[in-house]
């Protein structure tokens, strides 16, 4: 066996680096088991938590014994008070509210807000951005690659120029046109805003500078327009680079919290996943961590899945495009 | 008339003139050679040609018609890339069908999903034809394969069935063979030229590489600084060329230049050695004289041109020994036969001459001039 030093402490330094990482991540999934008291007290009960029992006071309050309830029982148990009647109905649903923490916080999860709508907007809104995104950035990285017109070069440079502008130095601007021909509180607020991604441009762009030339001139002879050239030609053959843009894109609008924020002030059928979260902070009754860590569980599930599934192919875009 | 005429084309990228006014006629159904040092404008020409680059002006017609303004794709030319160009992500079949596709089948019948519905017979047909070129071409067994699976040869052999399913009035080739090994690209030198003899349509064939030119081509032109310098039968261009710089183009290894002093009216001078011809008409003016290396021979009088070996050369079937010859500034190159050479070893001396009529001149202006009478060429050797 080889034994380096150096590899030793590069390896310790990166594991190290990746506890750090993780550690959050570890935190998270470990308080979605857990129930509000191990939380709160910090007892070391393991990754899983003790899964002891607890009453679901949110289930208790539902399942309260009605007044008519408790009177139409009462008839069949003449010898008993009415109180005694409601202890014992009451008795009756705690016992059906009694779950582990972890059923707990997940079923709180999707039921405390309605969940599945905020990621179904989720999904909504990061794949028409995203299409969109492709639509817009592949012909114009085509010609910013290919094409030899009057310009390129100026054009590219704003390109680039663009790269540096932040977001939200333009929040505000972008906030009042939407409002004023009135698109908040709607997908489009949600959406428009993205469709041109300077960053996929310049991404396809370093790409399809590689495409050789030869590829696209077959293509002219076989008969293709330069659109279908685009689709037909280009686009296949950068499925790498693009796997890598939708990677960065859907990650950066399924977490974006500051946008849905700005433009999503009312409508909670719009709510995105993250700012969904904000409805699981409990006002008066403190915060129920466990359900929020659940929450967050889900929510991120969907990224950290596909990000596996195509982790080789991202790779390979990344380097592909001279990235690294 | 359905050959192809390209007429005063000229084509500059900013500054840097590519082609300047070159005029070329093929005809229909010849293996027709462009060859040139990179950088000639061979490549452009062929482009235009192609019409995927505009010339700035000059015409092209195809086949009696004027294709100038046609796009690419409407000139019904097919070409064959040197890096292939086949479409990575489509299989050998799917990439012959493309270009039959776009030419046969309508926008409604290529769409996805109904496409394959309402044009199943056309579709059928079409596959037909791929399956027959892939037999031409010895492909039946790869046409499943993506490109990224096939050798260099198969590659080469898929780019050319591309070109031919579509059985276009002529074929591009830009340097369709340079990306082979060696051996591999001497055989599909002769499978090229089969395969122009057996499909019968026009050639267009650019090359640096003169072998290939020499051995495929009808006829060829070669290219200098964006002119066609000579264009003809490949044994006149090498035997007779036209300029001083085809002459050093062709030819491996390199034509042996000599300079020399007309010294009479009937008589050049050259390393003390006299020819008789008409030189009167290069009175006082320089003229070079070429002799390929293998129309120089050695011969034991000592009365010729003398010379040192300092380098020799060993091809197997000949040997060309480099020659330092005083008077003389350049390497003289001649070829021995295997038997000739076991004698001769590095820093050996050797006295050589030429026989006469294998002489070519050349004026100070590079042009070929005839100095002797056509009717009385001698096989005189010059010492």
């Amino acid at each position: 066996m080889n034994f380096s030093i150096g590899q030793t402490i590069k390896h310790a330094i990166l594991i190290l680096g990746a506890l750090i990482v993780i550690a959050p991540f570890y935190t998270m999934v470990s308080y979605s088991f857990k129930s509000q008291r191990e939380i709160e007290t910090g007892a070391d009960t393991g990754f899983f938590g003790s899964q002891e029992v607890i009453i679901d006071e949110f289930c208790v309050h539902r399942g309260q014994p009605e007044r008519e309830e408790v009177k139409d029982t009462l008839e069949l148990y003449p010898e008993k008070t009415e109180r005694d009647v409601y202890n014992i109905l009451l008795d009756e649903v705690k016992k059906n509210c009694t779950k582990k923490p972890v059923f707990f916080n997940y079923q709180s999860a999707f039921t405390f807000a309605p969940l599945l709508r905020y990621l179904l907007n989720g999904v909504i809104v990061t794949v028409s951005i995203f299409l969109i995104q492709v639509i817009v950035a592949l012909p114009a990285a085509y010609a910013l690659a290919k094409l030899r017109f009057w310009g390129r070069d100026f054009a590219f440079s704003l390109v680039l120029f663009c790269l540096l502008i932040p977001v939200h130095a333009i929040a505000l601007p972008l906030y009042i046109m939407l409002a004023k021909v009135g698109l908040t509180n709607t997908y489009a607020a949600l959406i428009i805003p993205w469709t041109i991604s300077v960053f996929g441009i310049f991404l396809m762009r370093q790409f399809f500078m590689t495409v050789p030339d030869d590829l696209i001139d077959a293509g002219r002879m076989d008969g293709m327009s330069e659109f279908s050239i685009i689709w037909k030609v280009m686009l296949p053959t950068a499925i790498p680079a693009l796997l890598a843009f939708a990677i960065f894109s859907v990650v950066a609008h399924w977490n974006d919290y500051f946008w849905p924020r700005v433009v999503i002030t009312g409508e909670r059928n719009l709510f995105t996943p993250p700012i969904g979260m904000r409805e699981y902070r409990a006002d008066s009754d403190g915060t129920f961590y466990g359900p929020i860590m659940a929450v967050s569980t889900v929510i991120v599930t969907p990224l950290i899945v596909a990000f596996m599934l195509a982790q080789k192919r991202f790779i390979e875009g990344i380097t592909l495009s001279g990235m690294k | 008339m359905s050959g192809i005429f390209l007429k005063k084309i000229n084509k500059s990228f900013g500054n840097t003139l590519v082609l300047n006014n070159v005029d070329l006629e093929i005809y229909e159904g010849e293996f027709l050679t462009l060859v040139g040092p990179s950088g000639c404008g061979k490549s452009t020409l062929l482009r235009i040609l192609a019409g995927l680059e505009s010339s700035d002006s000059g015409e092209v017609f195809i086949g009696g018609a004027d294709m100038t303004k046609v796009k690419p794709a409407d000139r019904n030319l097919a070409m064959v890339f040197q890096s292939y160009a086949l479409y990575p992500h489509l299989t050998v079949s799917e990439n012959m069908l493309t270009p039959l596709k776009l030419r046969h089948l309508s926008t409604l019948e290529r769409f996805p999903l109904i496409g394959p519905f309402i044009s199943r017979e056309k579709r059928n047909e079409l596959t037909e034809r791929v399956r027959k070129t892939a037999k031409i071409l010895k492909l039946e067994s790869f046409l499943k394969r993506k490109p990224g699976q096939l050798s260099g040869g198969q590659r080469q052999r898929a780019a050319l069935g591309r070109a031919m399913v579509r059985n276009p009035v002529g074929f591009l080739m830009d340097e369709p063979l340079s990306n082979l090994d060696a051996a591999l690209r001497v055989h599909m030198r002769s499978e090229l030229s089969e395969l122009h003899k057996a499909l019968g349509s026009t050639f267009v064939y650019v090359t640096h590489d003169q072998a290939e030119a020499l051995t495929m081509s009808n006829r060829l032109a070669v290219m200098m600084d964006g002119n066609i310098l000579q264009l003809g039968k490949p044994r006149e261009i090498y035997e007779k060329p036209s300029d001083i710089r085809v002459a050093e183009f062709i030819g491996s290894p390199k034509i042996n230049i000599f300079s020399c002093n007309v010294i009479k009216s009937n008589q050049v001078e050259i390393c003390g050695f006299k020819i008789q011809g008409n030189f009167q008409h290069f009175m006082d003016k320089k003229i070079s004289i070429g002799i390929r290396p293998e129309h120089l021979s050695l011969t034991n009088d000592r009365n010729c041109i003398k010379g040192i070996i300092k380098h020799r050369e060993n091809l197997g079937s000949d040997f060309f020994m480099h020659v330092e010859s005083p008077n003389i500034e350049k390497r003289i190159i001649l070829r021995v036969s295997p038997e000739e050479a076991l004698n001769l070893q590095v820093d050996a001396k050797v006295n050589f001459n030429f026989s006469q009529k294998y002489a070519l001149f050349f004026n100070s202006a590079g042009k070929r001039v005839e100095v002797f009478d056509p009717n009385n060429i001698t096989n005189k050797k010059i010492a």
